[in-house]
């Protein structure tokens, strides 16, 4: 964006909400929000501490356990499913139930089954990521190009190697479309799954903090979080652009 | 003059040694019959092409002879082996040049023997030669969307001779790209059978396409598909790629294919 003849560097419309924040901070409008300056030198401290690099441990454990399930499973099921009609047929609408269901609603049926403890959470996060990995992987294998498959047939390709040379390769610009959407998600699962079943990671920092009416701590540690999650999904997407040549021309 | 014979129990009577024979094969989706009872001999080393109206089987015929699909009946013998699925005796050469978009040039080419089994620096090296062959050198590393029509469908022949296969089944392969460069695939098509001691089944809807390539051209008709008439050119061919097409008998030809088919083209 251009004003005044100067070109802005990208996201310079951060200084002015950062402003803004420290504005209402300084005017103490409520306790709930504390100066952005205060959060900032709250974050340093909080950095260092051993409750936050634990807390940052655990969540790191499960988020990436849970997130490798999901990618996993959601991309070989939705391979399966969009090259086969049976499993298509049988799993779809399950697929479209869970995608839209309230998964919050379902952690103390989790809890009952898989106990309290860090299953439970990567179960938690694998639920959430799964869904959209499954059908978008699918919508990329079904609009898969019909000759593609019958030239690997013609050369002789096994099945096996259809699956990883080509559906895997055709499908990829959605499979990674999917993945992104889906660790968006994740990372709602993660701490939703802190929260609720067992008191561990960020999540007992929240609840601590907040408990507590530590609002700089809270914030900065939201802070961190949102910064992860937002540098996650940009790296995810910059890979979508690398192979976004060819997702036109297939 | 031009040596057309009606079919008649001895249409194919062919001192030449046959490479791909097709006994009654049939073909049915559900009700609708694509290929009835058909039988076609295509003899060794020369082009054979399948021309007809469309709706009269002759992409159907040829993935069945590749093997990729199923005859309700019949059988289909390459090399006196019986045809069960795909194998590396064919090659097949796709219409819309079937590249892989993500992968380069080598290795689109190397693709076939790569499913072979064949060693990366080995196959990659014989996919290098067949690149040269086709007039893609440099291309390498290219990727298909960076060529034009005319190359990619360079390469996708490229992928199909790399694999040494006896029979080169070609699906349509010039009619995606532009007029100019589909003569120029003609010319080097011609070259590639005189050169190559392949059979070559070719499939087009291009009258005056069949009639320039081919040694001998197989008219299919629709409802119910049959091989109504195959022709055989005396060798005018012979005379040079510039001669041919205004050569009596090429003309004649053309003209005859399209007065046999006129009242089948809507």
């Amino acid at each position: 964006m251009h004003l005044f003849g100067y070109r802005l560097p990208g996201m310079s419309s951060l200084l002015l909400w950062g402003a803004l924040w420290e504005f209402i901070g300084q005017a103490k409008v409520t306790f709930f929000i504390p100066p952005l300056s205060k959060v900032l030198s709250t974050l340093y401290e909080v950095l260092g501490t051993v409750a936050f690099q634990n807390a940052l441990k655990e969540t790191a454990y499960a988020f990436c356990s849970g997130v490798f399930y999901a990618v996993m499973i959601g991309i070989i099921v939705g391979i399966l499913m969009g090259k086969n009609r049976l499993i298509d047929e049988l799993l779809l609408p399950w697929v479209n139930v869970f995608l839209s269901a309230p998964l919050t609603a379902l952690v103390p049926v989790l809890m009952v089954l898989f106990g309290f403890g860090m299953k439970s959470i990567i179960i938690t996060t694998s639920l959430f990521a799964v869904w959209i990995i499954i059908l978008n992987t699918r919508a990329g294998v079904r609009q898969i190009n019909r000759s593609l498959v019958e030239m690997a047939t013609s050369f002789g390709a096994t099945p096996l190697k259809a699956f990883t040379k080509i559906y895997f390769w055709a499908a990829l610009p959605e499979i990674l479309g999917g993945v992104r959407i889906g660790i968006i998600r994740a990372v709602k699962g993660v701490i939703i799954g802190q929260l609720l079943i067992s008191i561990v990671g960020f999540g007992a920092l929240f609840e601590l903090y907040s408990a507590n009416f530590l609002m700089s701590h809270f914030w900065a540690v939201l802070i961190v979080l949102f910064a992860l999650a937002f540098s996650i999904s940009e790296f995810l997407a910059y890979l979508e652009r690398r192979v976004s040549y060819y997702a036109a021309k297939r | 003059m031009s040596q057309i014979k009606n079919v008649d129990e001895d249409l194919q009577n062919l001192e030449k040694p046959i490479a791909v024979s097709v006994d009654n094969i049939s073909k049915n989706y559900g009700n609708v019959e694509a290929l009835k009872d058909m039988s076609l001999k295509f003899p060794k080393g020369e082009l054979t092409s399948l021309l007809g109206p469309s709706g009269c089987g002759k992409t159907t015929l040829l993935k069945i002879i590749a093997g990729l699909l199923e005859p309700s009946a019949g059988t289909v013998m390459v090399n006196n082996k019986r045809v069960t699925g795909p194998g590396t005796d064919r090659a097949f050469v796709f219409q819309d040049f079937a590249l892989m978009p993500w992968a380069s040039v080598l290795k689109n080419v190397s693709f076939g023997l790569e499913m072979r089994g064949v060693e990366k620096t080995e196959r990659e090296g014989i996919a290098q030669n067949y690149i040269k062959e086709v007039g893609l050198q440099g291309f390498e590393n290219s990727f298909p969307h960076e060529l034009s029509g005319g190359m990619r469908q360079r390469v996708g022949l490229a992928r199909a001779l790399a694999v040494d296969a006896d029979v080169l089944l070609m699906d349509e392969p010039f009619s995606a790209v532009d007029e100019q460069t589909r003569r120029k695939f003609q010319e080097d098509l011609l070259q590639l059978v005189e050169s190559k001691n392949k059979t070559f089944i070719f499939v087009t809807h291009s009258i005056e396409e069949a009639v320039y390539v081919s040694d001998q051209i197989a008219i299919l008709l629709p409802r119910p598909s049959r091989v109504s008439k195959i022709i055989r050119p005396s060798n005018f061919r012979a005379k040079g790629v510039d001669a041919i097409r205004r050569d009596s008998e090429y003309l004649d030809i053309v003209d005859d294919i399209w007065t046999s088919l006129r009242s089948y083209v809507e």
